[in-house]
């Protein structure tokens, strides 16, 4: 496309050429109804001017005869800027008057018409236009009173060359605004284009101009600049679990791979190399939970299992998770003391928050036990408080301080105490994204002595039917 | 039993295919959608796995076709996509299981052998008593007895035990029994499951000459007569 072609198909040259055309069309008028009102003006003053003039030459007429009439003519006629003067006979025999040769039959027309004259006094030869009124006196005789109206035809001349020009300026004023309007408005699109194709091309740091007029443009500049650092801070949280990823998965890929180099070197019986491949398998199996795990937790970030959501009871949840990990806790010694109040409508995913409570409870089991080895409580707890479901699970263990706490919700993070239990760092990440899918939210608190994890979930009291499992005795 | 498998990707389908094939399975591969239509409606399977991801026709519109088509081939799903909705979606199409990679053969070869089981016994003919050996569950009833001897148990070991016994003669895994007697589908990554299974292994069999319930190692549970040699 031409430089030119570019320029009349942007929005602001067809909206300038638009403008231009309406307010030409709208000086036009203007000026046309100005000239049509002065050109009536004038043409009346002429025809009023005319009508007393006869008036009063009449009058003359009828007081002093003939005689004063054409006194009176050629005193009126002398005086400068005169009106035309004529008076003739009933055959048209000039008796007196300014007015020299008129077309022929003129003077027989008794009434008001424009026509051509020449002066008496004048030499030049060309016509001029006037408007005149022949009257008809008493005894035949006729008198022609007019006035020159080449004023008249110079002030149209005037007035139509005036609009010729307004038009033409205006015009050619428009074109010009259109074009530089245009042409600034496109040279700061255009800017924006190729910055936008900068970043699209990798340049990610770029921003658009703005210019500070705070226009539509500079606007539109500031949210396009807001959108790319937005984009920017994902992008670099992305980046941030990426590599949280790769070096978290690096551990274990290594030990795998040494751990298969070694039983390849060392390994002598058939036996010995079965159990080296199976302990391969257990550790691949470990890599493929962690991905799992990490998996579900970006898809519950990003927001995707929001369609799977539907009305269930968190209460009846609760209870089957617990009483899931109840056994386990019994056989390493430790009571799960499970209190949940009945009904407890919420909107979410039971599967979900079944995997967010089994990954709770195991923590608990694994990290929750008391430094001194006394006897050990787990307590699980779901109750309404106001329009919210809090779902707890305390233990009696060392906890977690303070200033750690907002620290073990991230992915992969493991507090040195527990670096030398199995685990990922990745059962509380797993259980704040559900609690944020749920548009609830996940809370360490201190249990004094102990940790206690709470997930605040919304009530709904959709009219959730109630699953007709047997409840766990 | 006979397999078809329909998956694209090569290796993992070739390693299917030996893999059934060591078991002792016949096992035939369709490496697209519309091949596998066309083997699964002409052929008589016991067993369909399909991916979901297919080129040519999508695994759950395959499904969706063949059950059309009155094909009642019980179907496995296999999807990467291993999310909640997924698995509504897969079993809505038709599938009878769903099983998200990456997954352990042996977790593949119990659901498929259950799938087969499951086809060969018409679900109306479902028996009210389950028996193996001198143990009895009465569904009805709710009552377990062995040689006589009634037997209390939980509600929840009740379930355990019925699934177990419904599947007898075949490996149940960990996780079958976490989707069937507690209705949940993640992984269970510590002991609970076994921890209830002993629990229930301690009331059946403590006391009688013949265990019944068998643990096959790194796969899950067994109910049977007789003892397994690969038992712990």
């Amino acid at each position: 496309m031409t430089g030119l072609g570019k320029l009349f198909r942007t929005t602001a040259f067809k909206l300038s050429f638009a403008y231009l055309v309406v307010f030409t069309l709208f000086a036009f008028v203007t000026l046309g109804y100005v000239a049509w009102s002065a050109q009536k003006l004038l043409t009346d003053q002429f025809v009023s001017t005319i009508e007393s003039e006869i008036n009063g030459l009449a009058q003359q007429y009828r007081n002093g005869g003939l005689r004063r009439l054409v006194n009176v003519v050629e005193r009126r006629s002398r005086t400068p800027g005169a009106s035309l003067y004529l008076v003739t006979t009933n055959v048209g025999e000039r008796v007196v008057g300014n007015v020299g040769a008129l077309p022929p039959g003129v003077i027989d027309r008794v009434g008001q018409f424009e026509t051509f004259y020449n002066r008496t006094d004048e030499t030049d030869t060309k016509p001029n236009v006037a408007l005149v009124r022949v009257y008809l006196l008493p005894g035949g005789f006729r008198l022609l009173v007019g006035r020159d109206i080449e004023e008249r035809i110079r002030l149209r001349d005037v007035i139509h060359k005036a609009i010729g020009y307004s038009l033409l300026f205006i015009g050619v004023l428009g074109c010009l605004g259109s074009w530089f309007i245009a042409r600034r408005v496109l040279k700061r699109v255009d800017d924006m284009t190729d910055i936008t194709r900068d970043i699209m091309a990798g340049d990610l740091d770029g921003r658009l101009k703005v210019a500070g007029t705070g226009d539509e443009l500079d606007r539109l500049a500031q949210n396009l600049n807001d959108m790319l650092d937005r984009i920017g801070e994902l992008m670099r949280g992305m980046r941030e679990v990426s590599d949280n990823i790769a070096h978290d998965l690096k551990t274990p890929l290594t030990r795998l791979r040494n751990k298969a180099d070694e039983a390849l070197r060392t390994a002598k019986t058939q036996d010995e190399l079965k159990a080296a491949l199976e302990a391969t398998i257990e550790e691949s199996d470990n890599l493929i939970r962690i991905f799992n795990a990490l998996l579900m937790i970006a898809r519950l970030e990003a927001g995707n299992a929001r369609e799977a959501l539907a009305g269930f009871d968190a209460a009846e949840a609760v209870r089957d998770v617990a009483e899931l990990y109840e056994a386990v806790a019994e056989e390493v010694g430790v009571t799960l003391d499970v209190a949940v109040e009945s009904g407890l409508p919420i909107h979410g995913s039971r599967e979900l928050l079944g995997q967010a409570m089994a990954n709770l409870l195991d923590n608990a089991l694994k990290y929750g036990a008391a430094p001194d080895g006394s006897a050990q409580t787990i307590a699980v707890s779901a109750q309404r408080i106001g329009q919210e479901v809090r779902i707890a699970v305390a233990d009696r263990g060392p906890g977690i301080p303070e200033e750690e706490r907002s620290h073990v919700l991230e992915r992969f993070v493991r507090l040195e105490t527990a670096r030398s239990r199995p685990g990922f760092g990745l059962g509380l990440s797993l259980a704040a994204a559900v609690a944020r899918l749920h548009e609830g939210r996940l809370v360490l608190e201190d249990n004094a002595p102990g940790l206690r994890v709470v997930l605040f979930l919304p009530l709904k009291e959709a009219p959730a039917p109630q699953a007709a499992l047997p409840s766990a005795a | 039993m006979r397999i078809l498998i329909i998956e694209d990707d090569k290796e993992a389908a070739s390693y299917l295919v030996k893999a059934f094939r060591e078991t002792g399975h016949v096992a035939d591969h369709a490496a697209d959608g519309l091949d596998g239509y066309a083997m699964a409606e002409a052929g008589d399977y016991d067993v369909l796995v399909v991916d979901r991801m297919l080129p040519k026709l999508d695994g759950l519109s395959l499904i969706r076709s063949l059950r059309e088509q009155k094909v009642e081939t019980p179907v496995l799903i296999l999807s990467a996509l291993g999310q909640v909705d997924d698995r509504v979606k897969g079993l809505r199409a038709g599938g009878d299981d769903y099983l998200p990679k990456p997954y352990a053969f042996s977790e593949l070869l119990a659901r498929v052998e259950v799938l087969s089981r499951r086809r060969s016994s018409a679900p109306s003919a479902e028996p009210t008593v389950y028996r193996v050996a001198d143990l009895e569950l009465d569904r009805l009833s709710h009552r377990v007895t062995r040689s006589g001897q009634e037997i209390l148990l939980q509600p929840r070991e009740f379930r355990l035990l019925e699934y177990l016994m419904k599947n007898a003669n075949q490996v149940v895994t960990r996780t079958m029994l976490l989707e069937h007697v507690w209705d949940y589908h993640f992984d269970p990554q510590t002991n609970v499951i076994d921890v209830h299974v002993s629990r229930l292994r301690s009331k059946i069999d403590k006391g009688f000459d013949k265990p019944l319930i068998h643990t096959i190692r790194g796969a899950g549970y067994m109910v049977r007569v007789g003892s397994m040699e690969d038992e712990e």
